[in-house]
């Protein structure tokens, strides 16, 4: 699995797109922080950046790799290797190449800003280990939706449903029914409902960070009553863990039983 | 005969006023070691000098028109036993004292000072530490209270008391105190045609400053910073408030300045800087709000109903996460001439002012004040995408709400 993996991340790093990924970041994080001047609006940008564009980037990706070295794929399956070392073998390439050029590109500016000797550093871990939790869970889908369907635009399509869905539907229908539903206490509800999507959860987890949490008065309280405890902080990532985990034993699960 | 007794005369004449400029000192190692004793010996409108020295004494009460001169600040420690000074004649100055250690009682509310039905009394340059109350004037009228300093220590509020309290006073001058760590800062009950100028309120556990029931005052540039909430004004008819500082007041049920049921008030070149609410408004009828500058506020404005003819003008929303929440569909307040900074209008007659009707409460904002639990979705982009249809073709949101000639750059 580790040759494939080395295989699959060399050839992605030597990539065009992951050098474009990589210098949209630096960019990104330069112009923030030198333009900006203010560490705590610069991760808020950039946690409005990482929440809606680091999963549709996962997901793009991960189709667009899975389908373009689908021949490549199948010329592997013909040599004795472990068909489930194949897959989370490519999978974990795109994977940690992606999230890689999160690192580097966003880490870079804010470490020449100084951001070792200030006190945002945790925040900032937080944004960048959100960051790779939600590439590597949509990266993970992607390559499930594209296991499941043969055709290219269906693999495509379902992939934008996919992220449109998490990044966008599911907070309307959580608003929804927060609105109807608002007779009733609702703390539960809304935790619950944040710890099944992967986005909310991670946009949740950044704001309560900020000084801005002062804004999301008493259910903040009750969110950072929560989230504020050790306890809350370890289901929450482990609640992303299991988003990590089983879209990947899916992948081993399918792959392994998979006609090609 | 006739000139012994004109002699006489001017000799009693003399003595008398000799007796009435007199001056006593009083210091620990002086004939008169304590105050008491001073102010039994005094006759009116005498000075009494006080030294550097500690003095432990409370319930000192002044009951002619004395003046109490510190000299290098000596302390008054009150050992927490009591009320440190009482006066209940006219015409009173204190001035230069250290007063430590008030005693605590809920049910006398015990303060460093205490002005009881008195006139035209001056409390300067006193410092005030280890305090239950600090100054408290009781139906008094016609006083100054200036330079003071007030230290507290207060922990929570039912167990503290505040830094001057007026209680049933009128025409009093509060200026350039500066007050800390207690519960109220400054706070007026039945107080009218008070003015408070230039006062520091800070890290207060309740309110910088706490109007109730109190009509035809004025408070012009104060600073209050990192208050439970700044400013409170309550019940109150015609309240000037001129160019005062409303800074830091950050914290999930924390405001810069709350009106409730306030009527006729001008509030005029006010800075509101990072506050969770800038102004909370709430039954106030007819307000002008003019040249305020709202700045990286939560809510700039968040009116919460029953609100009339209130007028914004000219002021500045610069950097407000909401600029104005709004909790129903009518609306009978004017907006105009304002500069947003959201404002993505444009000026083709180049005159400054936007051609285009900016509209300043979000989908957002109100969905919230309907159910606050949704603020969670903050920053979602689902979000972004509703505010942006609904700024498009306002359905939720009062129509007429807008301000009709938002301005292309900010006011000075």
């Amino acid at each position: 699995m580790l040759k494939i993996l080395k295989y699959s991340f060399y050839d992605l790093v030597r990539s065009r797109w992951s050098y474009v990924y990589l210098l949209f970041y630096l960019l990104l994080g330069i112009v923030l922080l030198f333009l900006n001047n203010d560490l705590s609006k610069a991760v808020i940008t950039l946690m409005n950046v990482i929440i809606v564009l680091v999963p549709l980037i996962g997901t793009i990706f991960g189709v667009m790799y899975y389908y373009s070295s689908k021949e490549f794929t199948e010329l592997l399956l013909a040599q004795p290797i472990r068909r489930s070392s194949i897959f989370l073998g490519q999978y974990l390439g795109v994977a940690l190449s992606l999230s890689m050029s999160l690192i580097i590109g966003l880490g870079l500016p804010f470490i020449f800003y100084g951001l070792l000797r200030s006190d945002a550093i945790w925040d900032f871990s937080l944004l960048l280990v959100t960051g790779i939790f939600l590439t590597l869970i949509f990266t993970a889908l992607a390559f499930n939706i594209a296991l499941y369907h043969e055709n290219k635009i269906k693999g495509f399509s379902y992939a934008i449903l996919l992220w449109l869905f998490m990044a966008v539907i599911y907070d309307g229908l959580f608003l929804m029914s927060l609105i109807i539903f608002e007779a009733y206490p609702l703390d539960t509800f809304s935790l619950g409902a944040t710890m099944l999507n992967p986005i909310d959860l991670s946009r949740i987890l950044i704001l309560l960070k900020l000084d801005i949490s002062a804004l999301l008065g008493y259910t903040g309280a009750v969110f950072q009553k929560f989230f504020g405890t050790a306890w809350g902080l370890v289901l929450s990532f482990s609640a992303l863990a299991i988003w990590f985990l089983l879209p990947t034993y899916n992948i081993y699960r399918k792959s392994k039983r998979k006609d090609f | 005969m006739n000139s012994a007794k004109l002699l006489l005369l001017t000799a009693y004449l003399l003595t008398g006023l000799t007796v009435s400029a007199r001056t006593i000192t009083v210091c620990n190692s002086c004939e008169i070691r304590t105050i008491k004793e001073g102010i039994a010996l005094a006759s009116d409108f005498d000075t009494l000098l006080i030294k550097k020295g500690t003095y432990n004494e409370y319930d000192i009460l002044i009951d002619k028109p004395l003046t109490l001169l510190g000299e290098g600040y000596p302390k008054i420690d009150g050992q927490r036993k009591g009320e440190i000074i009482r006066v209940t004649a006219d015409n009173v100055t204190l001035d230069g004292l250290f007063l430590v250690n008030v005693g605590t009682s809920y049910t006398r509310d015990y303060a460093a000072v205490r002005i009881v039905k008195s006139k035209n009394f001056l409390i300067k340059n006193l410092v005030l530490e280890k305090l239950f109350f600090g100054i408290y004037l009781e139906k008094s009228s016609h006083g100054q209270v200036l330079y003071n300093r007030i230290i507290g220590d207060a922990v929570n509020e039912h167990s503290s008391g505040n830094g001057i309290q007026l209680w049933y006073s009128q025409n009093v001058v509060i200026e350039d105190n500066y007050i800390t760590h207690v519960r109220d800062g400054i706070y007026l009950e039945f107080a009218n045609n008070c003015s408070i100028k230039r006062n520091t309120s800070t890290n207060n556990l309740r309110y910088g400053l706490h109007f109730m029931f109190s009509n035809d005052d004025l408070y012009e540039e104060n600073v209050f910073e990192n208050n439970g909430a700044g400013v409170a004004v309550m019940f109150s008819k015609r309240i000037k408030m001129l160019n005062n500082t409303f800074k830091k007041n950050w914290g999930t049920a924390s405001y810069g300045l709350l009106l409730k049921e306030i009527n006729d008030a001008e509030i005029v070149g006010n800075n509101f800087e990072k506050n969770t609410i800038g102004i909370s408004i709430e039954g106030s009828n007819r307000v002008t709000y003019r040249k305020n500058d709202f700045n990286n506020n939560g809510w700039a404005i968040k009116v919460r109903g029953a609100c009339y003819t209130n007028n914004f003008i000219k002021n500045n929303f610069l950097h407000n996460s909401f600029d104005v929440s709004y909790n129903s569909k009518i609306n009978d307040n004017q907006f105009d001439q304002n500069y947003w900074s959201k404002y993505t209008g444009y000026d083709l007659d180049k005159d400054g002012i936007g051609d285009v009707p900016y509209r300043p409460v979000k989908l957002f904002s109100y969905v919230v004040n309907r159910t606050p639990e949704t603020i969670i979705l903050m920053r979602s982009l689902f979000i972004d995408i509703i505010d942006f249809s609904e700024k498009v073709s306002p359905v939720f949101t009062p129509d007429n709400l807008l301000d009709p000639h938002p301005l292309m750059k900010r006011n000075r």
